[in-house]
């Protein structure tokens, strides 16, 4: 008898535990196909020489890991990244949180405003890129430069600026930055001012009774407020820009020597113009685990900032 | 898809990225059904960058279709062979006393072909089929040098650079192309190298027994530093991209052109107007001549492990006939692969064709240079365009990635 209720019990109780496992089976297969296993296999071909066709894959250990650490190109397109990640975190946040700050005031067709400043984000970055080729163009047609810029630089006597924008290396690498902030501020001035509107409005006006001038309110309620949505948007530009490509391809294409070099476009590099699909797995690892390290330090730093 | 398609019986699926040549083959494909009842598909991939990385990603999956192109140096379709997706050719092109293989340039032919010794461990014979040929020279705008005073086309590279100072006075800029795109930097500099060292002493470069630091690649790195001293490129060239260069050539932007014979049909798209020659680049070396990248331009492999093999063959034996070539050339304005059918394409596609005996191809060298030292080479070129290095300072950095390679592949091989 008490067999025949342990069993009926264990009987029910692994039914509901196969349910629930059955419930979650088709999630745990997709992400199993399409997270897991790819993860392991460019573990697994990170420590092979592989040149992505044929059947034999020699087995190298660490090797490309070794050969990136000593792979000068591949560290100065890190920092290239930076650069452009660092333009984005100050310039486009800057300017993104600014426009937040403007339209989350009752001004006239604020409505209006935000539409046009999302409109970059919404943009191909093909068409951007191309775009900003365009008016960054330093050709010239019959003594008359064919760009935008430097066709508006001459037309206001400003001649000593015209510039060959793309294919100096003082200034390709800022354009590029440049371009992809202003491709980028849109979405950061969505997420700001969505934040701002979470805002109570009371704090605001207990702070006008309490002879608060705007600098001060400002700084303490917006600011503080607003916290956890700066570190959401910086960490979110962080891994937006280290990891721009299609922008850099589309407005210097193979790069000016390697100067525009991002880790990206070596790991395209190494995986399409070299057939090292090992070694581009190794690049992948690598660079996945300097921006995991950059976003946890990020979210540590926040955390501690936070507290204080 | 692919191969789950190819076995579909009297259907030949071809994968390919040539958008320009896409409605010419489907109306081919239709007159091919109304000959033989057999359907071809042709599926267009593009731009070629995305191609290639989808033939490799089918390739991996086993997934091929049963015609495809495979895109890039020679090592990538040796892969392709070794692996099995490639059929060998050899038996259907000797057939019927080698008809098939005599109608073509042979200079085509042998891009696809792998001989006796080849380095790649390729089962020697002919792996794939060519559709048109082409070749990469220079152009010229006859009315922008007569505008300047300038009688003919420089036939020197002393003589070129006279040019370029006599068209800069009228503000007219010098020589475009599309040298954002490294392998036209490269293809430039290897015409320069055959003409002033030759074909041996490059091949025993790439062997590793003569270093980029001899005084003969010291000279193919000094020209580009000549072009720029003397002002002779157009203005962003290392940023440029080709469809951008052929628009500043189309439009009169700049008085010479570096391109290939599919130019003409873009010019034609561009600018109807335009009024141009073609020239061989001009020599350094005046003893030696000067050769230039050419051959197959685009060519097909059929499946190795498709079941539809032989309709396959048949279908790309039908499409390299004259007729059909004659067909193809007239509608895209490329240059046929079928030698009876140059005598219907147009003048200027005529003077490209001439000078399909001074052709060579990095497909066709017994070397290929390891891509790490090419990527080097070029980006060090690009270097020199901008003055931001010297052609000892290149050579020197390309000497060592040489010497690191070398040792790297000595390494694995001890390894083994």
């Amino acid at each position: 008898m008490k067999n025949r209720v342990f069993d009926k019990f264990s009987f029910l109780e692994f039914k509901g535990v196969a349910e629930n496992y059955l419930f979650i089976l088709p999630a745990v297969v997709i992400f199993s196909i399409f997270y897991i296993y790819p993860f392991f296999e460019i573990l697994n071909l990170s420590m092979h020489e592989w040149n992505g066709i044929s059947l034999a894959r020699d087995f190298i250990g660490l090797g490309n890991f070794k050969e990136i650490m000593q792979d000068k190109v591949w560290w100065s397109s890190i920092g290239h990244a930076g650069y452009i990640t660092l333009i984005a975190l100050t310039f486009q946040n800057m300017l993104a949180f600014a426009l937040a700050l403007s339209c989350d005031r009752d001004i006239r067709m604020r409505k209006f405003y935000r539409i046009v400043f999302y409109l970059p984000p919404v943009l191909s970055e093909v068409v951007v890129g191309l775009i900003w080729q365009w008016i960054l163009n330093s050709g010239m047609q019959s003594g008359k430069p064919i760009g935008l810029l430097n066709y508006f630089l001459t037309k206001v006597h400003l001649n000593h600026l015209v510039h060959n924008w793309l294919s100096d290396p003082d200034t390709a690498l800022t354009c590029i930055a440049v371009v992809h902030s202003w491709k980028g501020f849109g979405w950061g001035f969505i997420i700001l001012l969505a934040g701002l509107q979470t805002i109570d409005r009371q704090l605001y006006e207990a702070a006008h009774v309490d002879g608060a001038g705007v600098f001060s309110t400002f700084k303490n309620i917006t600011v503080p407020m607003m916290v956890p949505v700066f570190v959401m948007v910086m960490i979110l530009t962080i891994l937006g820009s280290m990891q721009v490509f299609v922008l850099v391809l589309s407005m210097v294409g193979q790069g000016l020597v390697y100067h525009t070099e991002v880790p990206v476009t070596r790991i395209l590099a190494s995986m399409t113009g070299m057939s090292r699909f090992g070694y581009a797995c190794a690049q992948g690892i690598v660079f996945g685990l300097i921006l995991m390290i950059g976003s946890f330090m990020l979210n540590k730093i926040s955390k501690k900032a936070k507290q204080e | 898809m692919g191969c789950s398609q190819g076995n579909q019986a009297n259907v030949v699926n071809i994968w390919h990225w040539m958008t320009d040549r896409q409605e010419v083959f489907v109306e081919l494909a239709e007159q091919y059904k109304e000959q033989t009842g057999i359907e071809v598909n042709f599926e267009l991939y593009a731009p070629s960058d995305e191609y290639s990385k989808k033939i490799v990603a089918a390739a991996q999956a086993r997934v091929l279709p049963d015609i495809y192109g495979i895109l890039g140096e020679k090592k990538k379709r040796a892969a392709f062979i070794n692996s099995g997706f490639v059929a060998d050719l050899t038996e259907s092109f000797n057939a019927s006393e080698g008809a098939w293989e005599k109608s073509l340039f042979e200079k085509a032919l042998n891009v696809n072909r792998f001989k006796e010794d080849n380095i790649y461990n390729v089962k020697p014979g002919i792996y794939g089929v060519p559709i048109d040929v082409t070749n990469i020279q220079m152009l010229y705008n006859k009315d922008l040098l007569t505008k300047a005073g300038i009688k003919g086309y420089p036939k020197t590279f002393a003589q070129f650079i006279k040019n370029i100072s006599t068209l800069n006075r009228i503000g007219i800029e010098g020589l475009v192309s599309g040298w954002g795109e490294t392998w036209m930097v490269d293809c430039f500099a290897s015409n320069y190298a055959f003409n002033i060292m030759g074909e041996e002493k490059i091949m025993a470069t790439y062997r590793g027994e003569v270093p980029y630091t001899d005084e003969d690649w010291i000279k193919v790195f000094n020209i580009f530093k000549v072009l720029r001293k003397n002002n002779a490129l157009a203005k962003g060239i290392v940023a440029k991209g080709n469809k951008y260069a052929e628009q500043d050539f189309a439009l009169g932007r700049a008085a010479f052109a570096f391109n290939g014979s599919w130019c003409v049909n873009v010019y034609n798209d561009m600018n109807q107007d335009l009024n141009y020659g073609v020239m061989l680049p001009p020599v350094i070396n005046e003893e030696r001549p000067m050769s230039i990248w050419g051959g197959a331009g685009s060519s097909f492999v059929v499946n190795g492990i498709s079941e539809n093999k032989q309709q396959a063959i048949d279908f790309l034996k039908w499409l390299t006939a004259k007729d059909q070539q004659a067909f193809l050339s007239k509608k895209t304005k490329n240059l046929p692969a079928n030698r009876y059918a140059l005598s219907a394409i147009p003048e200027i596609l005529s003077q490209f064709a001439s000078a399909m005996d001074e052709t060579t191809h990095p497909s066709i060298w017994k070397y290929n240079e390891n891509p790490l030292v090419s990527e080097t080479f070029d980006k060090g070129i690009q270097s020199i365009i901008i003055g931001e290095k010297t052609p000892e300072e290149v050579a020197q950095a390309v000497q060592e990635v040489k010497v690191r390679e070398i040792e790297k592949v000595k390494k694995r091989s001890m390894r083994q």
